[in-house]
Protein backbone atom coordinates (compact mmCIF):
# COMPACT_ATOMS: atom_id res chain seq x y z
CA UNK A 1 0.00 0.00 0.00
CA UNK A 2 1.36 3.07 -1.32
CA UNK A 3 2.35 5.30 1.55
CA UNK A 4 0.15 8.90 1.64
CA UNK A 5 2.41 12.36 1.27
CA UNK A 6 2.99 14.22 4.01
CA UNK A 7 2.31 17.42 2.08
CA UNK A 8 0.69 17.01 -1.52
CA UNK A 9 0.69 20.28 -3.56
CA UNK A 10 -1.68 19.30 -6.26
CA UNK A 11 -1.79 22.44 -9.32
CA UNK A 12 -1.52 24.87 -7.09
CA UNK A 13 -2.37 28.21 -8.21
CA UNK A 14 -2.48 31.67 -6.39
CA UNK A 15 -3.11 34.70 -8.32
CA UNK A 16 -2.83 38.68 -6.98
CA UNK A 17 -4.66 40.70 -9.24
CA UNK A 18 -3.07 40.70 -12.87
CA UNK A 19 0.11 38.52 -10.87
CA UNK A 20 0.53 35.19 -10.79
CA UNK A 21 2.58 34.38 -7.19
CA UNK A 22 2.23 30.85 -7.74
CA UNK A 23 1.67 29.38 -10.78
CA UNK A 24 0.07 25.70 -10.98
CA UNK A 25 2.68 23.75 -8.87
CA UNK A 26 2.60 20.23 -7.93
CA UNK A 27 4.78 18.17 -5.71
CA UNK A 28 4.64 15.42 -3.06
CA UNK A 29 6.91 14.80 -0.08
CA UNK A 30 7.29 11.24 1.40
CA UNK A 31 6.92 11.36 5.34
CA UNK A 32 10.01 11.96 7.33
CA UNK A 33 11.66 14.19 3.65
CA UNK A 34 13.79 17.44 4.08
CA UNK A 35 13.25 19.30 0.94
CA UNK A 36 14.43 22.78 0.14
CA UNK A 37 12.17 25.01 -2.10
CA UNK A 38 14.93 27.15 -4.26
CA UNK A 39 14.07 30.45 -5.99
CA UNK A 40 15.00 33.75 -6.16
CA UNK A 41 12.51 37.05 -4.47
CA UNK A 42 9.20 36.56 -6.02
CA UNK A 43 10.26 33.32 -6.93
CA UNK A 44 6.31 32.15 -5.16
CA UNK A 45 8.55 30.10 -1.90
CA UNK A 46 6.87 32.54 0.91
CA UNK A 47 3.13 31.93 -1.02
CA UNK A 48 3.76 28.71 -1.37
CA UNK A 49 4.54 27.93 1.77
CA UNK A 50 1.74 30.19 3.18
CA UNK A 51 -1.21 28.32 1.22
CA UNK A 52 0.51 24.83 2.75
CA UNK A 53 0.20 26.47 6.14
CA UNK A 54 -3.44 27.35 5.64
CA UNK A 55 -2.94 31.15 5.55
CA UNK A 56 -3.38 32.00 1.93
CA UNK A 57 -6.16 30.89 0.47
CA UNK A 58 -5.21 28.93 -3.60
CA UNK A 59 -7.14 30.42 -6.30
CA UNK A 60 -7.50 26.84 -7.44
CA UNK A 61 -5.50 23.52 -7.01
CA UNK A 62 -5.08 21.87 -3.63
CA UNK A 63 -2.23 21.72 -0.33
CA UNK A 64 -3.08 18.98 1.79
CA UNK A 65 -0.85 18.24 4.94
CA UNK A 66 -1.08 14.97 6.49
CA UNK A 67 -4.17 14.16 4.37
CA UNK A 68 -6.22 17.35 5.31
CA UNK A 69 -7.14 19.96 3.22
CA UNK A 70 -5.52 23.34 3.88
CA UNK A 71 -7.29 25.81 4.49
CA UNK A 72 -10.47 24.12 4.79
CA UNK A 73 -9.29 20.99 7.43
CA UNK A 74 -6.60 23.15 8.81
CA UNK A 75 -7.77 22.43 12.80
CA UNK A 76 -7.21 18.83 11.76
CA UNK A 77 -3.57 18.64 11.54
CA UNK A 78 -2.32 22.24 13.11
CA UNK A 79 -1.20 20.51 16.22
CA UNK A 80 1.02 18.65 14.66
CA UNK A 81 2.42 21.45 12.39
CA UNK A 82 4.72 24.02 13.12
CA UNK A 83 6.68 27.12 11.24
CA UNK A 84 9.46 29.39 11.76
CA UNK A 85 10.29 32.71 9.82
CA UNK A 86 11.78 35.62 10.42
CA UNK A 87 9.08 37.75 8.92
CA UNK A 88 7.33 36.58 12.14
CA UNK A 89 8.37 37.68 15.65
CA UNK A 90 7.62 36.29 19.13
CA UNK A 91 6.12 38.89 21.40
CA UNK A 92 9.42 41.06 22.28
CA UNK A 93 7.85 42.18 26.06
CA UNK A 94 7.91 38.40 27.48
CA UNK A 95 10.62 36.34 28.22
CA UNK A 96 11.63 33.48 26.04
CA UNK A 97 10.45 30.74 29.16
CA UNK A 98 6.54 33.06 28.96
CA UNK A 99 6.86 32.91 25.52
CA UNK A 100 7.22 29.00 25.33
CA UNK A 101 4.86 28.83 27.80
CA UNK A 102 2.20 30.59 26.29
CA UNK A 103 2.78 29.07 22.57
CA UNK A 104 3.07 25.06 24.54
CA UNK A 105 -0.31 25.78 26.07
CA UNK A 106 -1.71 27.05 22.37
CA UNK A 107 -0.37 23.22 21.18
CA UNK A 108 -1.43 21.34 23.91
CA UNK A 109 2.23 20.00 24.77
CA UNK A 110 1.80 17.89 27.84
CA UNK A 111 4.53 18.04 30.50
CA UNK A 112 5.28 22.00 29.18
CA UNK A 113 7.61 22.73 32.54
CA UNK A 114 9.92 19.67 30.95
CA UNK A 115 9.46 19.84 27.46
CA UNK A 116 10.32 23.85 27.92
CA UNK A 117 13.50 22.85 30.08
CA UNK A 118 14.16 20.17 27.41
CA UNK A 119 13.90 22.29 24.63
CA UNK A 120 16.31 25.11 26.44
CA UNK A 121 18.72 22.16 26.89
CA UNK A 122 18.93 21.29 22.76
CA UNK A 123 19.13 24.74 21.83
CA UNK A 124 20.68 26.05 24.67
CA UNK A 125 18.67 28.95 25.30
CA UNK A 126 19.62 28.56 29.12
CA UNK A 127 21.53 31.34 29.95
CA UNK A 128 18.77 33.80 28.73
CA UNK A 129 15.37 31.46 29.21
CA UNK A 130 13.98 34.93 31.29
CA UNK A 131 15.25 37.57 29.49
CA UNK A 132 13.01 39.56 27.40
CA UNK A 133 12.59 38.16 23.87
CA UNK A 134 13.19 41.75 22.08
CA UNK A 135 16.44 42.09 24.43
CA UNK A 136 18.17 39.19 22.37
CA UNK A 137 20.55 39.07 19.69
CA UNK A 138 19.37 38.31 16.17
CA UNK A 139 21.20 34.39 16.54
CA UNK A 140 19.42 34.29 19.71
CA UNK A 141 15.81 35.70 18.72
CA UNK A 142 16.59 32.69 15.72
CA UNK A 143 17.07 30.22 18.96
CA UNK A 144 13.97 30.78 20.54
CA UNK A 145 11.83 30.87 17.06
CA UNK A 146 13.26 27.57 16.34
CA UNK A 147 12.32 26.53 20.24
CA UNK A 148 8.90 28.08 19.67
CA UNK A 149 8.49 25.98 15.98
CA UNK A 150 9.51 22.64 17.62
CA UNK A 151 8.04 22.73 20.78
CA UNK A 152 4.73 20.38 20.19
CA UNK A 153 7.50 18.37 17.94
CA UNK A 154 5.80 18.61 15.18
CA UNK A 155 5.29 15.79 12.41
CA UNK A 156 5.77 18.69 9.69
CA UNK A 157 7.95 21.56 9.51
CA UNK A 158 8.02 24.43 7.17
CA UNK A 159 10.93 27.20 7.64
CA UNK A 160 10.95 30.13 5.69
CA UNK A 161 14.53 30.79 5.47
CA UNK A 162 15.36 29.76 8.81
CA UNK A 163 19.32 31.21 9.05
CA UNK A 164 18.49 34.56 7.27
CA UNK A 165 20.65 37.29 8.54
CA UNK A 166 22.38 34.74 10.94
CA UNK A 167 26.48 34.77 11.08
CA UNK A 168 28.08 31.61 9.20
CA UNK A 169 28.53 29.95 12.82
CA UNK A 170 24.82 30.41 14.52
CA UNK A 171 23.66 29.67 10.76
CA UNK A 172 25.47 26.63 10.61
CA UNK A 173 24.75 25.66 14.47
CA UNK A 174 20.82 26.33 14.15
CA UNK A 175 21.29 23.84 10.78
CA UNK A 176 22.87 21.12 13.11
CA UNK A 177 19.97 21.56 15.56
CA UNK A 178 17.21 21.22 12.68
CA UNK A 179 19.36 17.96 11.54
CA UNK A 180 19.15 16.54 14.69
CA UNK A 181 15.54 17.35 15.86
CA UNK A 182 14.84 15.36 11.86
CA UNK A 183 16.77 12.63 12.59
CA UNK A 184 14.92 12.13 15.86
CA UNK A 185 11.59 12.64 15.16
CA UNK A 186 10.90 11.78 11.77
CA UNK A 187 9.47 15.05 10.60
CA UNK A 188 8.59 16.44 7.23
CA UNK A 189 10.84 19.18 7.04
CA UNK A 190 10.05 21.91 3.50
CA UNK A 191 12.57 25.12 3.76
CA UNK A 192 12.73 27.36 1.70
CA UNK A 193 16.22 29.49 1.45
CA UNK A 194 18.31 31.28 -0.45
CA UNK A 195 21.19 29.67 0.54
CA UNK A 196 22.57 26.99 -1.62
CA UNK A 197 24.80 25.67 1.08
CA UNK A 198 22.50 25.15 3.32
CA UNK A 199 20.06 23.44 0.81
CA UNK A 200 22.87 21.18 -0.10
CA UNK A 201 23.74 20.38 3.34
CA UNK A 202 20.39 19.43 4.76
CA UNK A 203 18.44 19.09 1.45
CA UNK A 204 17.88 15.43 0.30
CA UNK A 205 15.37 17.33 -2.63
CA UNK A 206 15.47 20.61 -4.33
CA UNK A 207 12.42 22.10 -5.95
CA UNK A 208 13.69 25.02 -8.06
CA UNK A 209 10.81 27.79 -8.42
CA UNK A 210 11.27 30.72 -10.79
CA UNK A 211 8.31 32.94 -11.85
CA UNK A 212 5.51 30.85 -9.26
CA UNK A 213 6.62 27.91 -11.35
CA UNK A 214 8.56 25.21 -10.85
CA UNK A 215 11.87 25.24 -12.54
CA UNK A 216 13.44 21.61 -11.78
CA UNK A 217 12.70 19.33 -9.14
CA UNK A 218 15.40 16.58 -7.79
CA UNK A 219 17.92 15.73 -5.57
CA UNK A 220 21.25 17.90 -5.19
CA UNK A 221 23.38 15.42 -6.51
CA UNK A 222 21.80 14.75 -9.46
CA UNK A 223 21.14 18.48 -10.20
CA UNK A 224 25.04 19.05 -10.24
CA UNK A 225 25.41 15.87 -12.46
CA UNK A 226 22.65 17.28 -14.88
CA UNK A 227 23.68 21.17 -15.16
CA UNK A 228 27.67 20.07 -15.27
CA UNK A 229 28.29 22.29 -12.58
CA UNK A 230 30.16 22.34 -8.74
CA UNK A 231 27.72 23.83 -7.07
CA UNK A 232 23.76 24.23 -6.35
CA UNK A 233 24.53 28.40 -6.93
CA UNK A 234 25.86 27.56 -10.58
CA UNK A 235 22.67 25.59 -10.68
CA UNK A 236 20.41 27.96 -9.32
CA UNK A 237 22.28 31.05 -11.37
CA UNK A 238 21.39 28.60 -14.45
CA UNK A 239 17.90 28.14 -13.56
CA UNK A 240 17.44 32.16 -12.84
CA UNK A 241 18.90 33.37 -16.18
CA UNK A 242 17.22 30.50 -18.02
CA UNK A 243 20.39 28.91 -18.95
CA UNK A 244 19.00 25.44 -17.45
CA UNK A 245 17.21 24.24 -20.48
CA UNK A 246 19.97 25.07 -23.15
CA UNK A 247 22.93 23.89 -20.86
CA UNK A 248 20.91 20.64 -20.18
CA UNK A 249 20.20 19.69 -23.81
CA UNK A 250 23.89 20.73 -24.95
CA UNK A 251 24.99 17.91 -22.57
CA UNK B 1 -19.78 12.96 14.46
CA UNK B 2 -16.57 12.01 13.62
CA UNK B 3 -12.77 13.06 15.30
CA UNK B 4 -11.87 15.27 12.82
CA UNK B 5 -15.24 16.89 12.60
CA UNK B 6 -15.36 17.39 16.03
CA UNK B 7 -11.85 18.68 16.21
CA UNK B 8 -12.74 21.05 13.91
CA UNK B 9 -15.60 22.91 16.33
CA UNK B 10 -13.80 22.50 19.11
CA UNK B 11 -13.37 25.15 21.49
CA UNK B 12 -10.65 24.29 24.32
CA UNK B 13 -11.13 27.09 27.37
CA UNK B 14 -7.16 26.06 27.67
CA UNK B 15 -6.08 28.32 24.85
CA UNK B 16 -8.23 30.82 25.72
CA UNK B 17 -6.42 30.68 28.96
CA UNK B 18 -3.08 30.80 26.92
CA UNK B 19 -3.96 34.07 25.45
CA UNK B 20 -5.20 35.47 28.64
CA UNK B 21 -1.64 34.69 30.15
CA UNK B 22 -0.03 36.50 27.01
CA UNK B 23 -1.84 39.16 27.40
CA UNK B 24 -1.21 39.43 31.52
CA UNK B 25 2.38 38.82 31.00
CA UNK B 26 3.16 41.59 29.01
CA UNK B 27 1.08 44.17 31.22
CA UNK B 28 2.81 42.70 34.13
CA UNK B 29 6.09 43.89 31.88
CA UNK B 30 4.89 47.50 31.30
CA UNK B 31 4.03 49.76 34.15
CA UNK B 32 3.23 52.49 31.41
CA UNK B 33 0.36 50.02 29.57
CA UNK B 34 -1.25 49.43 33.14
CA UNK B 35 -0.99 53.52 33.76
CA UNK B 36 -2.58 54.12 30.50
CA UNK B 37 -5.52 51.86 31.80
CA UNK B 38 -6.10 54.90 34.68
CA UNK B 39 -5.07 57.65 33.37
CA UNK B 40 -7.34 58.57 30.94
CA UNK B 41 -10.63 57.56 33.02
CA UNK B 42 -9.22 59.31 35.86
CA UNK B 43 -8.53 62.52 33.66
CA UNK B 44 -12.27 62.39 32.38
CA UNK B 45 -13.68 61.95 36.29
CA UNK B 46 -12.15 65.51 37.12
CA UNK B 47 -13.07 67.64 34.23
CA UNK B 48 -16.53 65.84 34.36
CA UNK B 49 -16.97 65.85 38.37
CA UNK B 50 -15.76 69.37 39.06
CA UNK B 51 -18.35 70.55 35.83
CA UNK B 52 -21.15 68.61 37.56
CA UNK B 53 -20.33 70.00 41.02
CA UNK B 54 -20.21 73.97 39.73
CA UNK B 55 -23.30 73.68 37.59
CA UNK B 56 -25.06 71.93 40.51
CA UNK B 57 -24.44 75.00 42.87
CA UNK B 58 -25.87 77.30 40.27
CA UNK B 59 -28.77 75.43 38.85
CA UNK B 60 -31.38 73.96 40.46
CA UNK B 61 -32.51 71.51 37.70
CA UNK B 62 -29.02 70.19 38.00
CA UNK B 63 -28.66 70.23 41.78
CA UNK B 64 -31.50 67.46 41.66
CA UNK B 65 -29.68 65.47 39.14
CA UNK B 66 -26.64 64.83 41.60
CA UNK B 67 -24.27 62.39 39.61
CA UNK B 68 -25.96 62.30 36.03
CA UNK B 69 -22.68 63.87 34.35
CA UNK B 70 -20.45 61.69 36.71
CA UNK B 71 -22.68 58.71 36.33
CA UNK B 72 -22.68 59.41 32.04
CA UNK B 73 -18.93 59.50 32.34
CA UNK B 74 -18.38 56.12 34.11
CA UNK B 75 -20.54 54.54 31.80
CA UNK B 76 -19.53 55.98 28.54
CA UNK B 77 -15.66 55.22 29.66
CA UNK B 78 -17.10 51.26 30.06
CA UNK B 79 -18.36 51.34 26.49
CA UNK B 80 -14.88 53.52 25.34
CA UNK B 81 -12.56 51.56 27.07
CA UNK B 82 -14.02 47.88 26.65
CA UNK B 83 -13.90 48.50 23.03
CA UNK B 84 -10.22 49.72 23.68
CA UNK B 85 -9.01 47.06 26.03
CA UNK B 86 -10.34 44.51 23.24
CA UNK B 87 -8.75 46.30 20.18
CA UNK B 88 -5.56 46.99 21.77
CA UNK B 89 -4.94 43.46 22.87
CA UNK B 90 -5.51 42.59 19.27
CA UNK B 91 -3.45 45.57 18.09
CA UNK B 92 -0.79 43.91 20.49
CA UNK B 93 -0.34 41.12 18.02
CA UNK B 94 0.20 43.08 14.77
CA UNK B 95 2.42 45.43 16.65
CA UNK B 96 4.56 42.39 17.47
CA UNK B 97 3.90 40.38 14.28
CA UNK B 98 2.78 37.72 16.22
CA UNK B 99 -0.39 37.06 13.83
CA UNK B 100 1.09 34.22 12.09
CA UNK B 101 2.28 32.34 14.53
CA UNK B 102 -1.33 32.72 16.13
CA UNK B 103 -2.31 31.83 12.90
CA UNK B 104 -1.07 28.80 11.94
CA UNK B 105 -1.71 27.67 15.76
CA UNK B 106 -4.62 25.41 16.91
CA UNK B 107 -5.95 28.80 18.45
CA UNK B 108 -9.57 29.12 17.19
CA UNK B 109 -10.85 32.64 15.73
CA UNK B 110 -13.40 32.18 18.37
CA UNK B 111 -10.92 31.46 21.20
CA UNK B 112 -9.04 34.31 20.02
CA UNK B 113 -11.94 36.48 19.94
CA UNK B 114 -13.06 35.09 24.06
CA UNK B 115 -9.54 36.10 24.98
CA UNK B 116 -9.94 39.30 23.58
CA UNK B 117 -13.22 39.78 25.34
CA UNK B 118 -11.74 38.40 28.77
CA UNK B 119 -8.87 40.96 28.37
CA UNK B 120 -11.45 43.58 27.52
CA UNK B 121 -12.81 43.11 30.85
CA UNK B 122 -9.81 42.93 33.02
CA UNK B 123 -8.32 45.97 31.35
CA UNK B 124 -11.60 47.59 32.22
CA UNK B 125 -11.20 46.42 35.29
CA UNK B 126 -7.77 47.85 35.86
CA UNK B 127 -8.68 51.75 35.02
CA UNK B 128 -12.59 51.60 35.92
CA UNK B 129 -12.42 50.47 39.68
CA UNK B 130 -9.89 53.18 41.12
CA UNK B 131 -11.95 55.56 39.17
CA UNK B 132 -15.14 54.45 40.62
CA UNK B 133 -13.71 54.73 43.90
CA UNK B 134 -12.17 58.16 43.18
CA UNK B 135 -15.99 59.39 42.34
CA UNK B 136 -16.96 57.70 45.95
CA UNK B 137 -14.49 60.17 47.77
CA UNK B 138 -14.14 63.22 45.49
CA UNK B 139 -18.00 63.55 44.56
CA UNK B 140 -19.77 61.52 46.69
CA UNK B 141 -21.26 59.62 43.69
CA UNK B 142 -21.30 55.68 44.14
CA UNK B 143 -22.14 53.84 40.83
CA UNK B 144 -22.36 50.46 42.66
CA UNK B 145 -25.07 52.58 44.73
CA UNK B 146 -27.26 51.30 41.34
CA UNK B 147 -26.70 47.94 42.48
CA UNK B 148 -28.81 45.86 39.69
CA UNK B 149 -29.45 48.40 37.26
CA UNK B 150 -25.64 49.14 37.05
CA UNK B 151 -25.37 44.85 36.26
CA UNK B 152 -27.64 45.67 33.25
CA UNK B 153 -25.73 49.06 31.95
CA UNK B 154 -22.50 47.18 32.13
CA UNK B 155 -23.56 43.89 30.43
CA UNK B 156 -25.06 46.11 27.67
CA UNK B 157 -22.50 48.94 27.68
CA UNK B 158 -20.02 45.81 27.39
CA UNK B 159 -21.60 43.64 24.68
CA UNK B 160 -21.69 46.87 22.15
CA UNK B 161 -18.29 47.35 22.80
CA UNK B 162 -17.28 43.82 22.11
CA UNK B 163 -19.27 43.91 18.73
CA UNK B 164 -17.24 47.18 17.56
CA UNK B 165 -14.10 45.62 18.61
CA UNK B 166 -14.64 42.48 16.81
CA UNK B 167 -15.28 44.23 13.41
CA UNK B 168 -12.67 46.76 14.01
CA UNK B 169 -10.39 43.81 14.65
CA UNK B 170 -11.60 42.20 11.39
CA UNK B 171 -11.02 45.14 9.65
CA UNK B 172 -7.45 45.58 10.88
CA UNK B 173 -6.73 41.57 9.55
CA UNK B 174 -8.17 41.95 6.05
CA UNK B 175 -6.88 46.01 5.57
CA UNK B 176 -3.64 45.76 8.17
CA UNK B 177 -2.14 48.49 10.27
CA UNK B 178 -3.13 51.25 7.59
CA UNK B 179 -6.77 50.64 9.60
CA UNK B 180 -4.92 50.94 13.13
CA UNK B 181 -6.73 54.94 13.93
CA UNK B 182 -10.06 53.06 13.33
CA UNK B 183 -9.68 51.20 16.58
CA UNK B 184 -8.92 54.08 18.34
CA UNK B 185 -11.66 56.46 16.65
CA UNK B 186 -14.62 54.16 15.96
CA UNK B 187 -16.32 54.47 19.12
CA UNK B 188 -16.69 58.33 18.58
CA UNK B 189 -19.27 58.02 16.32
CA UNK B 190 -21.35 57.02 19.13
CA UNK B 191 -20.45 59.86 21.31
CA UNK B 192 -23.18 61.90 19.90
CA UNK B 193 -25.41 59.71 18.60
CA UNK B 194 -26.01 57.48 21.68
CA UNK B 195 -26.49 60.57 24.08
CA UNK B 196 -24.29 60.09 26.61
CA UNK B 197 -24.74 63.44 28.18
CA UNK B 198 -28.28 64.68 27.47
CA UNK B 199 -31.72 63.30 26.55
CA UNK B 200 -32.80 61.23 23.00
CA UNK B 201 -35.20 64.15 22.99
CA UNK B 202 -32.25 66.62 22.38
CA UNK B 203 -31.63 65.29 18.70
CA UNK B 204 -33.80 66.42 15.68
CA UNK B 205 -36.65 63.38 15.16
CA UNK B 206 -34.76 61.81 11.97
CA UNK B 207 -31.35 61.65 14.26
CA UNK B 208 -33.35 60.12 17.29
CA UNK B 209 -34.21 56.92 14.73
CA UNK B 210 -30.44 56.45 14.74
CA UNK B 211 -30.20 56.93 18.11
CA UNK B 212 -32.66 54.27 18.87
CA UNK B 213 -30.92 51.87 16.74
CA UNK B 214 -28.10 51.72 19.07
CA UNK B 215 -28.12 49.81 22.32
CA UNK B 216 -26.44 52.27 24.18
CA UNK B 217 -28.64 54.97 23.58
CA UNK B 218 -31.21 53.00 25.73
CA UNK B 219 -28.44 52.32 28.40
CA UNK B 220 -27.69 56.13 28.86
CA UNK B 221 -31.40 57.29 28.98
CA UNK B 222 -31.88 54.34 31.58
CA UNK B 223 -28.97 55.53 33.51
CA UNK B 224 -30.92 58.55 33.64
CA UNK B 225 -34.35 57.57 34.30
CA UNK B 226 -32.48 56.43 37.47
CA UNK B 227 -30.63 59.32 38.62
CA UNK B 228 -33.04 61.75 37.84
CA UNK B 229 -36.59 59.90 38.69
CA UNK B 230 -35.22 56.35 40.52
CA UNK B 231 -36.82 54.54 38.03
CA UNK B 232 -34.78 51.50 36.93
CA UNK B 233 -36.64 50.98 33.04
CA UNK B 234 -36.38 47.26 32.21
CA UNK B 235 -37.83 47.45 29.01
CA UNK B 236 -35.16 49.76 27.72
CA UNK B 237 -32.43 47.51 29.14
CA UNK B 238 -34.55 44.37 26.79
CA UNK B 239 -34.59 46.48 24.27
CA UNK B 240 -30.92 47.23 24.21
CA UNK B 241 -30.24 43.16 25.13
CA UNK B 242 -32.14 42.35 21.87
CA UNK B 243 -30.25 45.05 19.76
CA UNK B 244 -26.81 43.77 21.13
CA UNK B 245 -27.53 40.55 20.22
CA UNK B 246 -27.99 41.17 16.66
CA UNK B 247 -24.97 43.46 16.00
CA UNK B 248 -22.75 40.96 17.99
CA UNK B 249 -23.63 37.94 16.09
CA UNK B 250 -23.13 40.05 12.92
CA UNK B 251 -19.77 41.22 14.18
CA UNK B 252 -18.65 37.68 14.92
CA UNK B 253 -19.88 36.93 10.79
CA UNK B 254 -18.60 40.11 9.49
CA UNK B 255 -15.18 38.92 11.41
CA UNK B 256 -15.32 35.22 10.24
CA UNK B 257 -15.96 36.98 6.02
CA UNK B 258 -13.03 39.38 6.48
CA UNK B 259 -10.38 36.56 8.13
CA UNK B 260 -11.79 34.86 4.99
CA UNK B 261 -11.44 37.65 2.99
CA UNK B 262 -7.10 38.07 4.58
CA UNK B 263 -6.83 34.62 3.50
CA UNK B 264 -7.83 34.91 0.19
CA UNK B 265 -5.94 38.62 -0.10
CA UNK B 266 -2.73 36.47 1.62
CA UNK B 267 -2.48 39.30 4.38
CA UNK B 268 -2.16 37.27 7.54
CA UNK B 269 1.66 36.75 7.11
CA UNK B 270 2.42 39.94 6.73
CA UNK B 271 0.60 42.27 8.33
CA UNK B 272 1.93 45.41 8.13
CA UNK B 273 0.18 48.53 6.47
Amino acid sequence: MPVEPAIAVDQLVKVYGATRAVDGISFALAPGSITGLLGGNGAGKTTTIAMILGLVMPSSGSAKVLGAEMPRQRYQVLHRMNFESPYVDMPHRLTVRQNLKVFGRLYAVEQLGARIADIAAQLELGDFLDRPTGKLSAGQKTRVALAKALINRPDVLLLDEPTASLDPDTADWVRSRLERFREQHGATVLLASHNMSEVERLCERVIMMKNGRIEDDDTPRRLLTRYGRQTLEEVFLDVARGRGEAREAAQ
Amino acid sequence: MSAPATRAITFAPHRVAAMVLRYLYLLRSSWPRVLELIYWPTMQLFVWGFLQLYISQNAGFFARAGGMFIGAVLLWDILFRGQLGFSVSFLEEMWARNLGNLMISPLRPIEFVAALMIMSIVRLAIGMVPVSLMAIALFGFNIYGMGFALAAFFANLILTSWSVGILVSGILLRNGMGAESLAWTLMFVLLPLTCVYYPVGTLPPWLQVVAWALPPTYVFEGMRALVMDHVFRADLMAQALGLNAVYFCAAVIAFLQLLKSARRQGSLLQSGE
